[in-house]
Protein backbone atom coordinates (compact mmCIF):
# COMPACT_ATOMS: atom_id res chain seq x y z
CA UNK A 1 0.00 0.00 0.00
CA UNK A 2 1.54 3.04 -0.77
CA UNK A 3 0.69 6.60 1.07
CA UNK A 4 -2.78 7.65 2.20
CA UNK A 5 -3.06 10.56 2.07
CA UNK A 6 -0.67 13.03 0.89
CA UNK A 7 1.22 15.06 4.19
CA UNK A 8 -0.79 16.73 6.12
CA UNK A 9 -1.63 19.90 4.80
CA UNK A 10 -2.29 23.54 6.61
CA UNK A 11 -5.36 23.88 8.45
CA UNK A 12 -5.68 27.37 9.58
CA UNK A 13 -7.23 27.97 12.96
CA UNK A 14 -8.32 31.27 11.69
CA UNK A 15 -11.77 29.08 10.14
CA UNK A 16 -14.45 29.34 10.33
CA UNK A 17 -14.92 32.95 10.16
CA UNK A 18 -17.95 35.35 9.24
CA UNK A 19 -18.33 36.27 5.71
CA UNK A 20 -20.43 39.26 5.45
CA UNK A 21 -19.93 39.44 2.10
CA UNK A 22 -22.76 37.56 1.37
CA UNK A 23 -25.88 39.03 1.13
CA UNK A 24 -28.44 36.11 1.65
CA UNK A 25 -32.68 36.51 2.76
CA UNK A 26 -33.24 37.43 6.33
CA UNK A 27 -32.28 34.65 9.21
CA UNK A 28 -29.43 33.25 7.05
CA UNK A 29 -26.06 33.73 7.77
CA UNK A 30 -22.69 32.38 5.89
CA UNK A 31 -19.23 31.09 7.35
CA UNK A 32 -16.02 30.80 4.98
CA UNK A 33 -15.20 27.61 6.66
CA UNK A 34 -11.87 27.08 4.07
CA UNK A 35 -10.26 29.32 1.53
CA UNK A 36 -7.28 29.30 -0.89
CA UNK A 37 -7.75 25.51 -2.13
CA UNK A 38 -7.69 26.29 -5.57
CA UNK A 39 -10.18 25.46 -8.68
CA UNK A 40 -12.88 24.28 -6.72
CA UNK A 41 -15.43 22.99 -8.54
CA UNK A 42 -18.38 20.62 -6.86
CA UNK A 43 -18.43 19.50 -3.66
CA UNK A 44 -20.13 16.50 -2.27
CA UNK A 45 -20.79 15.35 1.60
CA UNK A 46 -21.25 12.13 3.47
CA UNK A 47 -23.54 11.67 5.95
CA UNK A 48 -20.89 11.86 9.03
CA UNK A 49 -20.24 15.57 7.66
CA UNK A 50 -17.05 14.92 5.33
CA UNK A 51 -16.50 17.06 2.48
CA UNK A 52 -15.00 16.53 -0.50
CA UNK A 53 -13.90 18.64 -3.31
CA UNK A 54 -13.09 18.94 -7.06
CA UNK A 55 -10.45 20.46 -8.28
CA UNK A 56 -10.44 21.59 -11.64
CA UNK A 57 -5.94 20.82 -12.01
CA UNK A 58 -4.46 19.33 -9.63
CA UNK A 59 -2.73 20.94 -7.17
CA UNK A 60 0.49 19.96 -5.54
CA UNK A 61 -0.41 16.71 -7.69
CA UNK A 62 -3.75 16.38 -6.18
CA UNK A 63 -7.35 16.55 -7.52
CA UNK A 64 -9.51 16.08 -4.98
CA UNK A 65 -9.62 17.15 -1.36
CA UNK A 66 -11.19 16.20 2.10
CA UNK A 67 -12.42 18.70 4.28
CA UNK A 68 -13.11 16.71 7.82
CA UNK A 69 -14.77 18.10 11.47
CA UNK A 70 -14.22 14.69 13.36
CA UNK A 71 -15.71 16.39 16.58
CA UNK A 72 -18.54 18.81 14.69
CA UNK A 73 -17.09 21.47 16.49
CA UNK A 74 -17.60 23.63 13.08
CA UNK A 75 -13.95 23.40 12.54
CA UNK A 76 -12.08 21.61 9.83
CA UNK A 77 -9.50 19.96 11.82
CA UNK A 78 -8.27 17.33 8.66
CA UNK A 79 -7.65 18.40 5.32
CA UNK A 80 -5.77 15.92 3.09
CA UNK A 81 -5.75 15.39 -0.71
CA UNK A 82 -5.55 12.71 -3.34
CA UNK A 83 -6.37 11.46 -6.68
CA UNK A 84 -4.07 12.38 -9.70
CA UNK A 85 -6.85 13.90 -11.54
CA UNK A 86 -8.24 17.33 -12.27
CA UNK A 87 -12.21 17.42 -12.84
CA UNK A 88 -15.57 18.89 -11.80
CA UNK A 89 -17.87 16.21 -11.23
CA UNK A 90 -18.01 14.71 -7.80
CA UNK A 91 -20.60 12.80 -6.13
CA UNK A 92 -21.54 10.82 -2.91
CA UNK A 93 -24.00 7.77 -2.55
CA UNK A 94 -24.41 4.72 -0.62
CA UNK A 95 -21.24 5.10 0.90
CA UNK A 96 -19.20 5.58 -2.53
CA UNK A 97 -17.21 8.75 -3.64
CA UNK A 98 -17.46 8.99 -7.22
CA UNK A 99 -15.61 11.89 -8.73
CA UNK A 100 -14.52 12.53 -12.87
CA UNK A 101 -12.30 13.93 -14.98
CA UNK A 102 -12.81 15.01 -17.77
CA UNK A 103 -12.28 12.11 -19.80
CA UNK A 104 -13.45 9.36 -16.99
CA UNK A 105 -15.14 8.85 -13.42
CA UNK A 106 -13.90 6.52 -10.63
CA UNK A 107 -15.01 5.65 -7.43
CA UNK A 108 -14.18 4.70 -3.79
CA UNK A 109 -15.55 3.23 -1.28
CA UNK A 110 -16.27 4.79 2.31
CA UNK A 111 -15.43 3.11 5.69
CA UNK A 112 -17.77 3.79 8.46
CA UNK A 113 -16.64 7.12 8.79
CA UNK A 114 -17.16 8.12 5.78
CA UNK A 115 -13.57 8.43 4.90
CA UNK A 116 -11.98 7.22 1.36
CA UNK A 117 -10.69 3.56 1.99
CA UNK A 118 -7.92 3.32 -0.76
CA UNK A 119 -7.09 6.76 -2.12
CA UNK A 120 -4.68 5.25 -4.53
CA UNK A 121 -7.15 2.70 -6.14
CA UNK A 122 -10.05 3.79 -7.16
CA UNK A 123 -12.31 1.98 -9.02
CA UNK A 124 -12.52 3.37 -12.69
CA UNK A 125 -16.09 2.59 -13.83
CA UNK A 126 -16.50 4.49 -16.85
CA UNK A 127 -13.59 5.72 -19.29
CA UNK A 128 -13.19 7.20 -22.82
CA UNK A 129 -15.27 10.02 -22.62
CA UNK A 130 -14.99 12.78 -25.25
CA UNK A 131 -13.04 15.46 -24.07
CA UNK A 132 -12.04 18.29 -26.96
CA UNK A 133 -11.33 20.81 -24.61
CA UNK A 134 -14.20 22.77 -24.90
CA UNK A 135 -17.36 22.03 -22.50
CA UNK A 136 -15.24 19.33 -21.70
CA UNK A 137 -16.35 19.07 -17.76
CA UNK A 138 -17.91 15.82 -17.16
CA UNK A 139 -20.87 16.48 -14.12
CA UNK A 140 -22.06 13.63 -12.51
CA UNK A 141 -25.13 12.59 -10.17
CA UNK A 142 -27.11 9.45 -8.99
CA UNK A 143 -30.43 8.20 -9.29
CA UNK A 144 -31.85 5.86 -6.33
CA UNK A 145 -31.62 2.40 -8.68
CA UNK A 146 -27.77 2.32 -9.29
CA UNK A 147 -26.93 4.80 -12.17
CA UNK A 148 -25.13 7.25 -12.79
CA UNK A 149 -25.76 10.11 -15.03
CA UNK A 150 -22.73 12.17 -17.00
CA UNK A 151 -23.03 15.38 -18.87
CA UNK A 152 -20.96 14.91 -21.87
CA UNK A 153 -20.88 18.84 -23.57
CA UNK A 154 -20.85 19.27 -27.22
CA UNK A 155 -17.64 20.42 -28.44
CA UNK A 156 -18.51 23.31 -29.81
CA UNK A 157 -21.34 26.12 -29.78
CA UNK A 158 -23.75 25.93 -32.05
CA UNK A 159 -22.68 22.41 -34.48
CA UNK A 160 -21.52 25.05 -37.49
CA UNK A 161 -19.17 23.68 -39.74
CA UNK A 162 -16.45 25.76 -38.49
CA UNK A 163 -16.59 26.49 -34.93
CA UNK A 164 -17.75 29.70 -33.56
CA UNK A 165 -17.21 31.38 -37.71
CA UNK A 166 -19.07 34.11 -39.02
CA UNK A 167 -20.57 32.70 -42.26
CA UNK A 168 -20.29 29.00 -40.84
CA UNK A 169 -23.49 26.84 -41.55
CA UNK A 170 -24.92 24.37 -38.95
CA UNK A 171 -24.48 20.65 -39.53
CA UNK A 172 -27.27 18.90 -40.50
CA UNK A 173 -27.55 16.40 -38.85
CA UNK A 174 -25.20 17.53 -36.25
CA UNK A 175 -22.61 14.81 -35.55
CA UNK A 176 -21.60 16.10 -32.54
CA UNK A 177 -24.61 14.58 -30.91
CA UNK A 178 -23.23 10.91 -31.84
CA UNK A 179 -20.97 11.28 -28.78
CA UNK A 180 -21.75 14.49 -26.84
CA UNK A 181 -24.35 17.55 -26.78
CA UNK A 182 -26.62 15.19 -24.29
CA UNK A 183 -26.62 12.97 -20.71
CA UNK A 184 -25.86 9.70 -20.72
CA UNK A 185 -26.46 7.06 -18.07
CA UNK A 186 -23.95 4.13 -16.91
CA UNK A 187 -24.01 1.23 -13.96
CA UNK A 188 -22.84 3.43 -11.11
CA UNK A 189 -21.32 -0.18 -10.21
CA UNK A 190 -19.73 -1.36 -13.74
CA UNK A 191 -16.04 -1.16 -14.17
CA UNK A 192 -14.23 0.45 -16.88
CA UNK A 193 -17.86 1.51 -18.83
CA UNK A 194 -17.72 3.47 -22.21
CA UNK A 195 -20.00 4.43 -25.07
CA UNK A 196 -20.89 1.02 -26.06
CA UNK A 197 -22.22 0.40 -22.64
CA UNK A 198 -23.92 3.38 -21.30
CA UNK A 199 -27.30 4.77 -22.91
CA UNK A 200 -27.69 8.28 -23.88
CA UNK A 201 -30.39 9.14 -21.90
CA UNK A 202 -30.97 12.75 -23.34
CA UNK A 203 -29.62 14.82 -26.16
CA UNK A 204 -29.66 18.02 -27.71
CA UNK A 205 -27.88 19.71 -24.82
CA UNK A 206 -25.32 22.09 -25.48
CA UNK A 207 -23.40 21.98 -22.28
CA UNK A 208 -25.01 20.91 -18.60
CA UNK A 209 -22.79 21.60 -15.78
CA UNK A 210 -25.65 21.58 -12.62
CA UNK A 211 -27.38 18.62 -12.66
CA UNK A 212 -29.58 16.64 -9.80
CA UNK A 213 -31.73 13.92 -9.05
CA UNK A 214 -35.37 14.98 -8.19
CA UNK A 215 -36.24 12.56 -5.24
CA UNK A 216 -39.78 13.73 -5.10
CA UNK A 217 -40.29 12.84 -8.37
CA UNK A 218 -37.64 10.45 -9.41
CA UNK A 219 -36.48 12.63 -11.94
CA UNK A 220 -33.15 14.12 -13.97
CA UNK A 221 -33.30 17.52 -13.58
CA UNK A 222 -30.12 19.49 -15.35
CA UNK A 223 -29.43 23.04 -16.45
CA UNK A 224 -28.08 23.84 -19.67
CA UNK A 225 -25.39 26.29 -20.96
CA UNK A 226 -27.19 28.41 -23.57
CA UNK A 227 -25.45 29.19 -26.63
CA UNK A 228 -23.42 31.97 -27.38
CA UNK A 229 -22.57 34.57 -29.66
CA UNK A 230 -25.64 35.33 -31.91
CA UNK A 231 -24.64 39.13 -32.41
CA UNK A 232 -21.01 38.40 -32.93
CA UNK A 233 -22.39 35.87 -35.73
CA UNK A 234 -25.62 37.25 -37.22
CA UNK A 235 -25.13 40.76 -36.55
CA UNK A 236 -28.26 41.17 -39.77
CA UNK A 237 -30.60 39.30 -36.96
CA UNK A 238 -29.62 40.38 -33.44
CA UNK A 239 -28.20 43.51 -32.26
CA UNK A 240 -25.34 43.62 -28.95
CA UNK A 241 -27.91 43.92 -26.48
CA UNK A 242 -30.33 40.96 -27.95
CA UNK A 243 -27.32 38.82 -27.79
CA UNK A 244 -26.72 39.59 -24.58
CA UNK A 245 -30.43 38.81 -23.72
CA UNK A 246 -30.62 35.47 -25.51
CA UNK A 247 -30.96 32.50 -25.62
CA UNK A 248 -32.39 31.58 -21.99
CA UNK A 249 -30.19 29.22 -19.40
CA UNK A 250 -32.50 26.84 -18.96
CA UNK A 251 -33.59 24.72 -16.45
CA UNK A 252 -34.79 20.85 -18.30
CA UNK A 253 -36.79 18.15 -16.15
CA UNK A 254 -35.66 14.91 -18.22
CA UNK A 255 -37.11 11.40 -19.46
CA UNK A 256 -34.96 9.12 -20.88
CA UNK A 257 -35.13 9.73 -24.83
CA UNK A 258 -35.73 13.76 -24.29
CA UNK A 259 -34.51 15.72 -26.85
CA UNK A 260 -33.77 19.07 -25.32
CA UNK A 261 -33.01 20.90 -29.42
CA UNK A 262 -29.69 22.36 -29.45
CA UNK A 263 -28.06 22.96 -32.12
CA UNK A 264 -31.31 23.28 -34.11
CA UNK A 265 -32.86 25.67 -31.77
CA UNK A 266 -32.92 27.81 -28.51
CA UNK A 267 -35.14 28.97 -26.09
CA UNK A 268 -35.95 33.09 -25.95
CA UNK A 269 -36.99 33.53 -22.66
CA UNK A 270 -39.09 37.07 -23.89
CA UNK A 271 -41.05 35.09 -26.77
CA UNK A 272 -41.62 32.24 -24.80
CA UNK A 273 -40.73 30.40 -27.93
CA UNK A 274 -37.99 27.80 -29.40
CA UNK A 275 -36.60 29.71 -32.08
CA UNK A 276 -34.54 27.73 -35.05
CA UNK A 277 -30.80 28.70 -34.53
CA UNK A 278 -29.55 31.23 -37.44
CA UNK A 279 -26.87 28.46 -38.50
CA UNK A 280 -30.19 26.56 -39.30
CA UNK A 281 -31.74 29.01 -41.62
CA UNK A 282 -33.56 31.29 -38.56
CA UNK A 283 -33.62 34.82 -38.21
CA UNK A 284 -34.01 35.46 -34.82
CA UNK A 285 -38.41 34.90 -35.18
CA UNK A 286 -38.62 31.65 -37.11
CA UNK A 287 -39.77 28.80 -34.81
CA UNK A 288 -38.45 25.17 -34.73
CA UNK A 289 -38.22 22.35 -32.56
CA UNK A 290 -41.52 20.40 -32.60
CA UNK A 291 -39.70 17.36 -31.28
CA UNK A 292 -37.71 18.98 -28.65
CA UNK A 293 -39.05 19.56 -25.35
CA UNK A 294 -39.38 23.41 -23.46
CA UNK A 295 -37.70 23.96 -20.68
CA UNK A 296 -39.41 23.78 -17.16
CA UNK A 297 -37.81 26.75 -15.66
CA UNK A 298 -35.47 29.96 -17.59
CA UNK A 299 -33.37 32.08 -15.95
CA UNK A 300 -31.37 35.35 -18.10
CA UNK A 301 -28.81 34.32 -20.65
CA UNK A 302 -25.44 33.69 -20.18
CA UNK A 303 -25.66 33.72 -16.29
CA UNK A 304 -23.37 29.94 -16.86
CA UNK A 305 -25.50 27.54 -14.49
CA UNK A 306 -22.90 25.21 -13.43
CA UNK A 307 -24.42 23.46 -10.03
CA UNK A 308 -27.98 22.29 -9.19
CA UNK A 309 -29.10 21.19 -5.81
CA UNK A 310 -32.85 19.97 -4.52
CA UNK A 311 -33.24 20.98 -1.11
CA UNK A 312 -34.33 18.31 0.69
CA UNK A 313 -32.49 19.44 4.52
CA UNK A 314 -34.53 20.36 7.91
CA UNK A 315 -32.43 23.55 8.74
CA UNK A 316 -34.13 25.93 6.24
CA UNK A 317 -38.22 27.37 6.14
CA UNK A 318 -40.41 25.41 5.23
CA UNK A 319 -40.79 27.32 1.62
CA UNK A 320 -37.09 25.78 0.40
CA UNK A 321 -37.77 22.34 1.31
CA UNK A 322 -37.85 20.40 -2.02
CA UNK A 323 -37.09 23.60 -4.28
CA UNK A 324 -33.77 24.16 -6.10
CA UNK A 325 -30.77 25.93 -5.64
CA UNK A 326 -29.28 26.42 -9.01
CA UNK A 327 -25.24 28.32 -8.40
CA UNK A 328 -24.56 30.94 -11.26
CA UNK A 329 -21.09 30.86 -12.22
CA UNK A 330 -21.23 34.44 -13.77
CA UNK A 331 -21.51 35.23 -17.31
CA UNK A 332 -18.91 36.56 -19.84
CA UNK A 333 -20.81 36.55 -22.79
CA UNK A 334 -23.01 39.79 -22.07
CA UNK A 335 -20.36 42.23 -23.18
CA UNK A 336 -20.23 44.95 -23.82
CA UNK A 337 -23.70 44.93 -21.59
CA UNK A 338 -22.39 44.41 -18.14
CA UNK A 339 -22.10 40.83 -16.94
CA UNK A 340 -24.32 39.11 -14.46
CA UNK A 341 -25.11 36.42 -12.34
CA UNK A 342 -22.10 35.55 -9.86
CA UNK A 343 -25.25 34.37 -7.47
CA UNK A 344 -27.22 31.11 -6.60
CA UNK A 345 -31.20 31.68 -7.26
CA UNK A 346 -33.65 29.63 -5.95
CA UNK A 347 -36.89 28.46 -7.67
CA UNK A 348 -39.74 26.92 -4.77
CA UNK A 349 -40.62 23.44 -5.73
CA UNK A 350 -44.06 21.25 -5.42
CA UNK A 351 -44.57 17.63 -6.23
CA UNK A 352 -41.55 17.75 -8.51
CA UNK A 353 -42.60 21.04 -10.10
CA UNK A 354 -41.75 24.63 -10.16
CA UNK A 355 -44.46 26.34 -7.85
CA UNK A 356 -43.65 30.29 -8.21
CA UNK A 357 -40.77 32.58 -9.67
CA UNK A 358 -36.98 32.21 -9.10
CA UNK A 359 -35.33 34.36 -6.83
CA UNK A 360 -31.98 35.26 -5.81
CA UNK A 361 -31.05 33.47 -2.87
CA UNK A 362 -27.36 34.74 -2.38
CA UNK A 363 -25.72 37.35 -4.13
CA UNK A 364 -22.31 39.28 -4.03
CA UNK A 365 -19.92 36.44 -4.48
CA UNK A 366 -17.98 38.68 -7.12
CA UNK A 367 -17.30 41.30 -4.32
CA UNK A 368 -17.73 44.49 -6.72
CA UNK A 369 -20.65 46.53 -7.64
CA UNK A 370 -20.78 46.17 -11.53
CA UNK A 371 -18.88 43.12 -13.25
CA UNK A 372 -18.02 44.78 -16.72
CA UNK A 373 -15.68 41.49 -17.17
CA UNK A 374 -15.21 37.66 -15.10
CA UNK A 375 -11.77 38.73 -14.25
CA UNK A 376 -12.86 40.93 -12.14
CA UNK A 377 -15.34 38.73 -10.15
CA UNK A 378 -13.27 37.64 -6.63
CA UNK A 379 -15.41 34.64 -6.40
CA UNK A 380 -17.72 32.71 -8.73
CA UNK A 381 -20.12 29.83 -7.08
CA UNK A 382 -19.57 26.65 -8.93
CA UNK A 383 -20.54 24.06 -6.86
CA UNK A 384 -23.39 23.31 -4.04
CA UNK A 385 -24.11 20.21 -1.66
CA UNK A 386 -26.07 19.79 1.52
CA UNK A 387 -24.41 19.14 4.75
CA UNK A 388 -26.27 16.76 7.15
CA UNK A 389 -27.18 19.31 9.56
CA UNK A 390 -29.20 21.06 6.53
CA UNK A 391 -27.18 24.19 5.84
CA UNK A 392 -25.90 24.92 2.02
CA UNK A 393 -22.14 24.30 1.06
CA UNK A 394 -20.88 26.75 -1.79
CA UNK A 395 -17.66 26.28 -3.94
CA UNK A 396 -15.83 29.01 -5.75
CA UNK A 397 -13.52 27.91 -8.34
CA UNK A 398 -11.88 31.63 -8.19
CA UNK A 399 -10.24 31.31 -5.02
CA UNK A 400 -11.24 27.96 -3.97
CA UNK A 401 -13.37 29.59 -1.05
CA UNK A 402 -16.08 26.83 0.53
CA UNK A 403 -18.68 28.87 2.28
CA UNK A 404 -21.63 27.15 4.64
CA UNK A 405 -24.78 28.93 4.79
CA UNK A 406 -26.72 28.21 7.79
CA UNK A 407 -30.78 29.18 9.19
CA UNK A 408 -30.23 30.81 12.07
CA UNK A 409 -34.43 32.08 12.65
CA UNK A 410 -35.54 35.53 12.87
CA UNK B 1 25.24 57.01 -59.17
CA UNK B 2 23.19 54.41 -59.08
CA UNK B 3 24.43 53.22 -55.97
CA UNK B 4 23.82 56.59 -54.22
CA UNK B 5 20.43 56.33 -55.27
CA UNK B 6 20.18 52.74 -53.78
CA UNK B 7 21.50 54.19 -50.40
CA UNK B 8 18.96 57.40 -50.43
CA UNK B 9 16.00 55.11 -51.33
CA UNK B 10 17.18 52.65 -48.16
CA UNK B 11 17.22 55.62 -45.69
CA UNK B 12 14.32 57.04 -46.96
CA UNK B 13 12.39 53.65 -46.92
CA UNK B 14 13.63 52.87 -43.15
CA UNK B 15 13.06 56.22 -41.88
CA UNK B 16 8.78 55.54 -43.31
CA UNK B 17 9.06 52.18 -41.98
CA UNK B 18 10.04 53.38 -38.56
CA UNK B 19 7.86 56.08 -38.79
CA UNK B 20 5.15 53.72 -40.04
CA UNK B 21 5.56 51.37 -36.80
CA UNK B 22 4.04 54.30 -34.56
CA UNK B 23 0.43 53.81 -33.96
CA UNK B 24 -1.33 57.02 -34.98
CA UNK B 25 -4.60 58.20 -33.43
CA UNK B 26 -6.19 56.96 -36.24
CA UNK B 27 -4.55 53.54 -36.58
CA UNK B 28 -6.01 53.65 -32.39
CA UNK B 29 -9.49 54.84 -33.44
CA UNK B 30 -10.55 52.22 -36.34
CA UNK B 31 -9.04 49.49 -34.61
CA UNK B 32 -10.98 49.86 -31.76
CA UNK B 33 -14.25 50.04 -33.68
CA UNK B 34 -12.89 46.41 -35.14
CA UNK B 35 -12.29 45.63 -31.69
CA UNK B 36 -15.69 46.25 -30.63
CA UNK B 37 -17.47 44.41 -33.29
CA UNK B 38 -15.49 41.47 -33.35
CA UNK B 39 -12.83 40.81 -30.58
CA UNK B 40 -14.90 42.03 -27.55
CA UNK B 41 -17.11 39.56 -27.01
CA UNK B 42 -15.07 37.09 -25.87
CA UNK B 43 -11.55 38.92 -25.42
CA UNK B 44 -13.98 41.91 -22.94
CA UNK B 45 -13.77 45.10 -22.72
CA UNK B 46 -10.40 45.76 -20.51
CA UNK B 47 -8.79 42.86 -22.65
CA UNK B 48 -8.49 40.48 -19.87
CA UNK B 49 -10.32 37.77 -21.86
CA UNK B 50 -12.22 35.24 -19.71
CA UNK B 51 -10.85 33.20 -16.75
CA UNK B 52 -9.90 29.02 -18.28
CA UNK B 53 -12.17 30.10 -21.26
CA UNK B 54 -10.84 33.28 -23.59
CA UNK B 55 -7.01 34.45 -23.47
CA UNK B 56 -6.07 37.38 -22.12
CA UNK B 57 -4.36 40.39 -24.06
CA UNK B 58 -3.17 42.09 -21.35
CA UNK B 59 0.71 42.08 -21.48
CA UNK B 60 1.20 38.93 -22.75
CA UNK B 61 4.25 37.35 -25.20
CA UNK B 62 1.41 36.55 -27.82
CA UNK B 63 0.65 40.52 -28.12
CA UNK B 64 4.30 41.94 -27.78
CA UNK B 65 5.84 39.19 -29.12
CA UNK B 66 6.22 38.52 -32.95
CA UNK B 67 3.59 40.72 -34.78
CA UNK B 68 3.97 37.80 -37.93
CA UNK B 69 2.43 35.18 -35.59
CA UNK B 70 0.04 37.85 -34.26
CA UNK B 71 -1.07 38.20 -37.62
CA UNK B 72 -1.54 34.29 -38.60
CA UNK B 73 -3.75 34.57 -34.98
CA UNK B 74 -6.36 36.50 -36.25
CA UNK B 75 -6.34 35.57 -39.93
CA UNK B 76 -6.00 31.80 -39.34
CA UNK B 77 -7.65 31.39 -35.53
CA UNK B 78 -6.39 29.19 -32.82
CA UNK B 79 -7.37 27.00 -30.35
CA UNK B 80 -5.76 24.73 -27.58
CA UNK B 81 -3.29 27.66 -26.44
CA UNK B 82 -1.35 27.90 -23.52
CA UNK B 83 -1.08 31.61 -22.38
CA UNK B 84 1.82 32.39 -19.12
CA UNK B 85 0.57 28.88 -18.18
CA UNK B 86 -2.89 29.33 -18.10
CA UNK B 87 -5.45 27.25 -20.68
CA UNK B 88 -7.85 28.45 -22.24
CA UNK B 89 -10.99 26.22 -23.94
CA UNK B 90 -12.78 28.29 -26.46
CA UNK B 91 -11.06 28.26 -30.13
CA UNK B 92 -10.65 31.49 -31.76
CA UNK B 93 -12.21 31.19 -35.03
CA UNK B 94 -10.17 33.18 -38.24
CA UNK B 95 -11.36 36.65 -39.16
CA UNK B 96 -9.56 36.66 -42.86
CA UNK B 97 -12.48 38.36 -43.80
CA UNK B 98 -10.91 41.37 -42.52
CA UNK B 99 -9.25 43.97 -44.61
CA UNK B 100 -5.61 44.39 -44.20
CA UNK B 101 -6.34 47.53 -42.83
CA UNK B 102 -8.61 46.30 -40.45
CA UNK B 103 -6.14 43.65 -38.99
CA UNK B 104 -3.70 46.36 -39.13
CA UNK B 105 -5.84 48.81 -36.82
CA UNK B 106 -7.12 46.05 -34.62
CA UNK B 107 -3.59 44.73 -33.58
CA UNK B 108 -2.04 48.49 -33.31
CA UNK B 109 -4.98 48.97 -30.96
CA UNK B 110 -4.91 45.81 -28.94
CA UNK B 111 -0.91 46.54 -29.18
CA UNK B 112 -1.58 50.09 -27.60
CA UNK B 113 -4.89 49.19 -25.10
CA UNK B 114 -5.16 47.64 -21.70
CA UNK B 115 -1.40 49.02 -20.36
CA UNK B 116 -0.30 47.40 -23.69
CA UNK B 117 2.57 49.39 -25.71
CA UNK B 118 4.03 48.48 -28.92
CA UNK B 119 5.07 49.49 -32.40
CA UNK B 120 2.26 49.67 -34.81
CA UNK B 121 1.35 46.65 -36.90
CA UNK B 122 1.09 47.93 -40.94
CA UNK B 123 -1.11 47.05 -43.70
CA UNK B 124 2.16 45.69 -45.47
CA UNK B 125 3.24 43.75 -42.28
CA UNK B 126 -0.35 41.94 -42.70
CA UNK B 127 -0.55 41.34 -46.63
CA UNK B 128 2.79 39.84 -46.51
CA UNK B 129 1.01 37.68 -43.96
CA UNK B 130 -1.63 36.73 -46.23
Amino acid sequence: MVTIFSAFDNVNDSYPKDNPDLKLPSGFKAVTIADNLGGARHLAVTKQGNIYIKLARVKDGKGIIMLQDANHDGKIENQKSFGNYGGTGIYVKDNYLYASSNEEVYRYALNEKGEVISPNQPERIIKGLLNRRQHESKSITLDNDGNIYVNIGAFSNACQEKDRTKGSVGMRPCPVLDSAGGIWQFKANQANQSYGSGVRYATGLRNVVGLDWNTTNNQLFVMQHGRDQLFQLYPEFYDAKQSAELPAEAMYALNKGDNCGWPYIYYDPIQKKKILAPEYGGDGKKTGGEDAIDPIVTFPAHLGPNALLFYTGAMFPERYKNGAFVAFHGSWNRAPEKQKGYFIAFVPFKDGKPNGEWEIFADNFAGVEEVQSPSQAQHRPCGLAQAPDGSLLVSDDVKGTIYKITYKGK
Amino acid sequence: MKKYFAIAFLITCSSICLWAQKPTKQMLQKGKIVYEQYCLACHQVDGSGVPHLNPPLVKTSFVLGDKKSLIGIVLNGLSDVEVDGETYSNPMPGFNFLTDEEVANVLTYVRNSFTNKATAVTIAEVKSSR
